[in-house]
């Protein structure tokens, strides 16, 4: 179905031209393959690996661990899908197209949990309801009750890696959601109004349709990040894949295996891609209006209005206000011995990366997403495909599958060198940031890709075409028609990778240079040595650097849907 | 021509942008550094390495990391890894970089005479730096030391629902098991850990100061825990941190006249000379630094390990523990025991 309400010419190139352009297409196909393939070559050495037989290990599996990999997986991946969808969207819709007290502060403070990472959030929680902790403790001195008397839920739990896991990772369904329902032209909403739906009615059967590929993208993106995850089900004792395919690698000593499991994984994420691509095959919507008129909001009043608030104040205070203030104790606790001279550094580090890694990302997904509705032929569309999986393999993994290639790179090089020169050349991309930040776009790059590819979705292409025949080149059309458009979109694309590698650790621990730490290693070395208090300052910086972008970018977006209130 | 030109012109701002952030580690006159991959965090190391700076001139340069993701590294670097020495702590990771090849021996004289043989590696690729003792810590006010005795009692169902353990992904636990295997076999070893398994007071979670901690409160009245952390957690400022280490103590199982008397299950923190190693007499140097008694006494002072050196001072903490005698297995068995003890614990259910 395609939504079309300002008819505009739809012009399609002359027939002639096509013929011209038949080689530099497919000179600039084979490049955009090849830039794909090169990133996909990380998640490509770990799928290498499965040619080596390892039955005895699966034997072993299958008979006592697998099931619970799998069930596990499984059931994280269930909840943590319906607890973003309902959290993001819900929040997404209500401070979009509703009016209630508190509105304006929601709509970019329900972005702040984004900033905390999911294994500080869990290391958090565990130290506030364990036990011993604060809640517990309370809970005893006004009941009387001792050990045992009484029945707590246990926070170190599968359903507990769900709820760490919902609360950090909605944001990426909220506002992936909100773009697209800003994004919605307001006459498609009113002739549902006029249509006689209520605002529930409007959410349902018009809104939430148009948003569908942005919201699947953004379930997408958090069960990706679901399924990497290691530090949270890691300290939660919740075994899945990724906890799996440490204990094969590393406990057993068997890395063919162990990239098997992780080959096992990329099924998953394949599913989920062809899910995802399927939902949209059904149906293509692009926005059409170019006409944007301020949104009228439904006022709410009452209990709407109070429901409303209770609703947008849950995720904020459980996924950002309690844990922060947690890591601010922490951290006041800390404060004389906590924030020293190296600190600044760290800091320094830590941000450098991740601008430099974000503005790649969103270079290369621009590329990538441009060429691919440039030239929509298979090889294209599959390659950048396969650039995409990196996101759900875990960061550690990534890393391995720079680390080999990188190396073999490197020695061979060395060994040519010495061979007919004499000269060493050592190694010259091993170990430099170089390689850090090509595992960050081999991790990441899929997080910019599917915002910048959902963002273009809405666009139609009788667009390119109208502006391809007013003589725009496609380099024109990209920036002179679709940046513009995108604008909200590459915002987004920016921020999210920004804040992600900003958290990353297991890659950044593998590769990183000599002498070069960050907050996250910094964080992590201290909280996995159980000195949770010791990690505060740390991990406070890190949900701290998250936040400007995330506040700024937030507010630009907003603006640049001339958005305002009524 | 117009496609190409679009992508020429990204791709070029993609190198651009990829050479500005590109840069390797500065080269340096040779054996003025040395270049240290360590398991050990900064922490627990950084000051030893500044005193080293201070009193040679030698200036190290510290990567730290996960030992099986250093040792990857070491691995795929090959001969031209900058890396002269690497530390772990345990032993296991320190055999697995024998067998992959990537060390040589550490053939120092004054090396040998300071740790005992069974913390060396038989062919001398590695030397232990400090020991970590993994006794049992109990309630004070809910179980009688008379009642302990070795580990293989802890299978007895008078125990039932009432011991912590962290889960077996930790590579304590994995040796611990490793040195199971290695005193009673590979069956025995499993019906142990199965008898564990279902004593557990609850699921293998968190940390070993969790354990401490969920002993102290009474989920448990034994736990399993390295006495380094307990140490820490007495010796911290917290009282958060304090007071649940307070209610534990310390019983040494396996001891001469219990069981078979094998000891205490021990591992080591440990460091290996590369097969690579460029600063070789620099990386010697820092070796025969950490194991001179003034080093050697910072282990235990500042992170409660024992010292692998003898007559060495401990730390009062570590004095209130009081003596024990560690398993003699020599370390490097537990390396190799180590893919074993987590089939074991996967058929165990031990999560």
């Amino acid at each position: 179905m395609e939504v079309v309400l300002n008819q505009t010419p739809n012009a399609a190139a002359p027939s002639g031209r096509r013929v011209v352009w038949r080689r530099p297409e497919f000179a600039s196909g084979l490049f955009i393959g090849t830039l794909a393939l090169l990133l996909a070559l990380p998640v490509l050495v770990v799928l290498g690996s499965v040619l080596v037989p390892a039955s005895e290990v699966w034997r072993h599996l299958a008979s006592s661990v697998l099931p619970d990999y799998v069930a596990n997986s499984l059931l994280l991946m269930l909840g943590v899908g319906l607890g973003t969808l309902f959290i993001g969207v819900g929040t997404a819709w209500l401070t979009t197209l509703c009016r209630f007290p508190g509105r304006r502060l929601f709509e970019w403070a329900l972005l702040l949990p984004m900033a905390m990472p999911a294994y500080i959030i869990a290391y958090t929680y565990t130290g506030l309801l364990d036990y011993a902790g604060p809640v517990q403790t309370l809970l005893r001195d006004w009941t009387g009750w001792g050990y045992g008397d009484y029945w707590f839920p246990a926070i170190r739990s599968l359903p507990g890696a769900v709820l760490m896991l919902s609360l950090v990772l909605y944001p990426y369904v909220y506002l992936l959601a909100r773009a697209a329902f800003l994004s919605q032209s307001v006459a498609v909403l009113e002739v549902g109004r006029t249509l006689g739906n209520g605002p529930w009615g409007a959410f349902r059967r018009v809104a939430l349709p148009l948003a569908r590929p942005a919201i699947v993208a953004g379930v997408t993106l958090a069960l990706m990040e679901t399924l990497a995850d290691y530090g949270t089900v890691q300290y939660f004792g919740v075994a899945t894949f990724t906890t799996g395919i440490f204990r094969v690698w590393l406990g057993q000593g068997e890395p063919a295996a162990a990239a098997q499991l992780a080959a096992l994984l990329l099924v998953f994420v394949l599913t989920l891609i062809l899910v995802e691509r399927g939902s949209r095959r059904q149906a293509r919507y692009h926005h059409t209006a170019q006409r944007h008129q301020p949104i009228r909001r439904y006022h709410l009043h009452g209990w709407g209005a109070f429901g409303a608030l209770f609703v947008c104040l849950l995720p904020l205070l459980f996924g950002f206000l309690v844990p922060a203030g947690q890591l601010a104790v922490w951290s006041w606790t800390r404060a004389a011995t906590g924030f020293d001279a190296r600190f600044l550094s760290l800091t320094l580090n830590s941000l450098s990366l991740a601008g430099g890694a974000a503005l790649l990302a969103l270079i290369v997904a621009l590329l990538l997403a441009y060429a691919q509705r440039l030239i929509p032929t298979s090889l294209v569309r599959s390659s950048v495909r396969l650039a995409g999986m990196g996101y759900a393999v875990p960061g550690a993994v990534i890393a391995i599958g720079v680390m080999l290639p990188f190396a073999w790179l490197d020695n061979a090089l060395d060994a040519w060198m010495r061979a007919t020169f004499g000269v060493s050349t050592g190694l010259l991309l091993s170990g430099t940031l170089f390689a850090l930040l090509f595992a960050y776009l081999a991790r990441f790059l899929s997080v910019s890709l599917q915002t910048v590819e959902s963002g273009l979705t809405r666009i139609r292409p009788a667009m390119d075409e109208a502006a391809r025949s007013l003589g725009l080149r496609p380099a024109q059309v990209l920036w002179r028609v679709h940046v513009p458009l995108l604008r909200g979109s590459l915002l987004t694309a920016l921020l999210l990778v920004f804040v992600d590698v900003i958290k990353e650790l297991p890659a950044t621990l593998a590769l990183r240079p000599f002498n070069f730490d960050t907050l996250a290693v910094r964080a992590y070395e201290l909280a996995s040595d159980e000195r949770l208090a010791d990690a505060g300052p740390a991990a406070l910086t890190i949900v701290l650097a998250g936040l400007v972008p995330v506040v700024l970018l937030s507010r630009s977006i907003a603006r640049s849907r001339h958005v305002q209130s009524p | 021509m117009s496609a190409p030109r679009l992508s020429d012109s990204l791709v070029l701002a993609l190198s651009a942008t990829l050479a500005l952030t590109l840069s390797g580690p500065a080269a340096a006159a040779p054996e003025t550094e040395v270049n240290l991959y360590s398991a050990r965090k900064e922490e627990l190391i950084k000051p030893l390495l500044d005193r080293f700076t201070e009193q040679t001139g030698i200036r190290v340069n510290l990567l730290t990391g996960k030992a099986e993701a250093l040792l990857q590294r070491l691995k795929s670097e090959g001969r031209n890894s900058p890396a002269d020495l690497l530390i772990t702590v345990d032993a296991g990771n320190l055999h697995q970089a024998k067998s992959a090849g990537v060390t040589q021996p550490i053939d120092v004289e004054t090396v040998n005479a300071a740790v005992p043989a069974n913390y060396r590696d038989p062919d001398g690729h590695w030397v232990a730096l400090s020991v970590r003792a993994r006794p049992i810590l109990y309630a004070r006010d809910r179980v009688d030391s008379g009642q302990l005795s070795t580990y293989e009692d802890l299978t007895d169902p008078r125990w039932k629902g009432r011991i912590c353990v962290r889960s077996s992904d930790n590579v304590y636990n994995q040796s611990m098991v490793a040195s199971l295997i290695a005193a009673d076999g590979i069956e025995a070893a499993e019906t142990w850990a199965k008898g564990l398994v279902a004593n557990l007071a609850r699921p293998p979670q968190g940390g070993d100061r969790d354990q401490i901690k969920a002993a102290a409160v009474g989920e448990c009245d034994l736990a399993l825990a390295n006495t380094y952390y307990l140490a820490g957690m007495l010796d911290s400022d917290d009282p958060a941190e304090r007071d649940p280490a307070r209610a534990l103590a310390v019983f040494w199982p396996n001891q001469p006249g219990q069981g078979d008397g094998r000891g205490v299950h021990v591992n080591v923190s440990g460091v290996a000379l590369t097969a690579s190693a460029r600063n070789r007499e620099a990386a010697l140097k820092l070796v025969e630094f950490l194991l001179t008694p003034e080093s050697q006494a910072w282990y235990g002072q500042v992170n409660g390990e024992y010292p692998v050196r003898e007559g060495i001072d401990i730390s009062p903490t570590l004095v209130g523990f009081g003596p024990f005698e560690a398993d003699d297995l020599n370390l490097g068995r537990l390396g190799e025991l180590n893919a074993e003890a987590v089939r074991v614990m996967d058929r165990a259910g031990w999560k």
